[in-house]
């Protein structure tokens, strides 16, 4: 287990809601972040800020090197080749709409299909979605096992040779699945799709290695890895980025421009286009020093055992239903579940009452919802700074909800 | 553990609509349909509305939600039931200001609806309240 203390580094942990100390399992939606990031964000802005790529002053090569630094960090992160598979962009969504709009818009004819799973979180959905109207191309989904995970064969029967994309999330917001990505991408390869991998809550928990998974195209966000909003990375392979058009087109993107045509700058910073997002690199930089510290296999482990303590917690609980695999083993620290007839609005109100910070609702997964057959459910995730005190008292608080509206019924 | 803070939001009214509810169903003869949702969280209404001659006759909804929307689906179903549109919208702007927390008209008796007012101190639910008023408000602009 990781140290209690590194919840020293998180300056918003340390308060009182509704008279309680906070307890916060709310970190799928976005992670706190710990002092070292604030503390980069305010010297970047205090001492170097400037635009980037074009200063000849000491200033604008501050910033550059923070900025192209942070590059190297996230390529070194991830494991990739090169730095020139490495592009900022917003977060996950933005990521994925561009793969989706630019390999997509290239590649993908009539009659072509497109593979997501029934657990996508909406940004790896509503782009392929959209994709696939404008080209008449096929949406197909592979359906789930009942304990919420994937098997290889139902894959290996959805994908045919007119897959042209595969789209799946390494790990599911809701159910907490760890899904095989590197066997799925061996399969889409097989049929000659690419594999594009949502990674969101999978960067913040693991070790990625985008060269062993193979996968063309890996999207996560920085602000669910201790970073800020407003920053994410699209990696993608260099001979498919080589070939795709830019979507946003401006300053900081071109090479040379014509009063009629011009031409882009090479990769990265062709995807590029306007003032880029530098605070935010400088902070997810820093981000990733923390958890490099830390370390990912460390953190893994934390939350597997955080994941393993809570669902034996939470079954003590009649009438708590918890979705996803039963084996903790096989799901990052997401606990998704409901408390009998009690609306997960209502469990998440009296647990804020008793400082506890969880999500209620439909988690940005309504297909996955309407495979659950519920229409909305309560979600406790954990992160470096969790620990089994937090989960006890998620229990104690769950024990009162279920008291307070057994009351009123 | 007290339950007072929680006393505030969740009075024994607003968890008798919950478990009782009024109007629930749908009018097979009703003059207009309206859907609405809370993107949000999935809070799901479908209410039926009889309008004629500028008078809400009857109203019914169904749906799917937390306590507070559904009780404030079953309160709103009753206070307009035998209203005049202008006093429906009337009502559905009371309960607009109760709900942001504004000084509102309360010259009008506004009955079980006055429990809602402790949701305006949990803005997070705020929109739970406010769902089946604004489908209200939709329905009768169709009618219109």
């Amino acid at each position: 287990m990781i140290s209690k203390d590194i919840r020293s580094y998180f300056p918003v942990l340390n308060q009182e809601v509704n008279g309680h100390p906070l307890v916060y399992l709310d970190s799928a939606a976005t992670s706190q972040k710990p002092i070292q990031v604030i503390e980069a964000l305010s010297k970047y802005y205090s001492f170097d800020n400037s635009n980037v790529h074009r200063g000849v002053h000491t200033l604008g090569n501050r910033a550059t090197e923070g900025y192209e630094g942070a590059r190297e960090k996230v390529r070194n992160f991830i494991s990739a080749k090169s730095t020139e598979e490495i592009i900022f962009m917003r977060g996950t969504t933005t990521a994925i709409n561009t793969v989706a709009q630019s390999y997509g818009g290239a590649n993908v004819q009539e009659g072509d299909e497109i593979i997501i799973t029934y657990m996508e979180h909406h940004s790896n959905i509503i782009p392929w979605q959209q994709l696939a109207k404008q080209k008449g191309a096929v949406l197909k989904y592979v359906d789930l096992e009942e304990d919420g995970t994937l098997s290889l064969e139902k894959v290996r029967e959805t994908i045919t040779d007119r897959t042209k994309i595969v789209s799946i999330m390494y790990v599911s917001n809701v159910l907490g699945t760890m899904n095989p990505i590197k066997e799925i991408t061996q399969i889409a390869h097989e049929h000659g799709a690419i594999m594009v991998v949502d990674g969101a809550q999978a960067a913040p928990h693991m070790r990625i290695d985008v060269q062993d998974l193979d996968c063309d195209f890996f999207a996560f966000s920085g602000h669910k890895m201790c970073g800020p909003t407003g920053i994410g990375v699209l990696y993608g392979k260099k001979e498919l980025l080589d070939q795709m058009e830019p979507v946003e087109f401006g300053g900081e993107m071109i090479d040379f421009v014509g009063l009629y045509d011009s031409t882009w700058k090479e990769l990265p910073w062709k995807f590029e286009g306007g003032t880029p997002i530098i605070a935010g690199a400088v902070g997810l930089a820093a981000a990733i020093d923390f958890l490099e510290e830390i370390g990912l296999d460390e953190i893994e482990k934390h939350e597997h055992q955080l994941a393993e303590y809570a669902m034996e917690r939470m079954s003590e609980i009649e009438g708590l239903s918890i979705y996803g695999p039963k084996d903790p083993g096989k799901r990052a620290g997401i606990v998704t579940f409901n408390l009998n007839d009690v609306h997960p609005h209502d469990v998440a109100t009296v647990l804020d009452m008793n400082g506890i910070a969880v999500r209620a609702g439909h988690h940005c997964a309504q297909p996955l919802m309407k495979w659950l057959q519920v229409t909305a459910t309560a979600r406790a995730s954990f992160y470096v700074y969790n620990s089994e005190e937090d989960i006890d008292r998620l229990v104690t608080g769950l024990r009162t909800a279920k008291e307070y509206f057994n009351d009123v019924f | 553990m007290s339950f007072n803070n929680l006393d505030q939001l969740y009075r024994t009214v607003i968890m008798d609509h919950y478990k009782n509810p009024r109007n629930k169903g749908t009018l097979e003869d009703g003059s207009v349909t309206i859907d609405m949702n809370n993107p949000t969280c999935g809070d799901r209404i479908h209410l039926t509305l009889q309008v004629s001659e500028g008078i809400v006759d009857n109203a019914k909804f169904d749906g799917e939600g937390c306590s507070i929307s559904m009780s404030s689906a079953s309160m709103m179903t009753q206070a307009v039931k035998g209203k005049t549109v202008d006093e429906a919208l009337k009502l559905s702007t009371i309960f607009s200001d109760m709900m942001l927390g504004k000084e509102y008209d309360d010259s009008i008796d506004l009955g079980d609806i006055e429990a809602l007012s402790g949701v305006a101190k949990f803005p997070a639910r705020i929109k739970c309240a406010t769902l089946a008023w604004k489908a209200m408000e939709k329905g009768v602009d169709k009618e219109a």
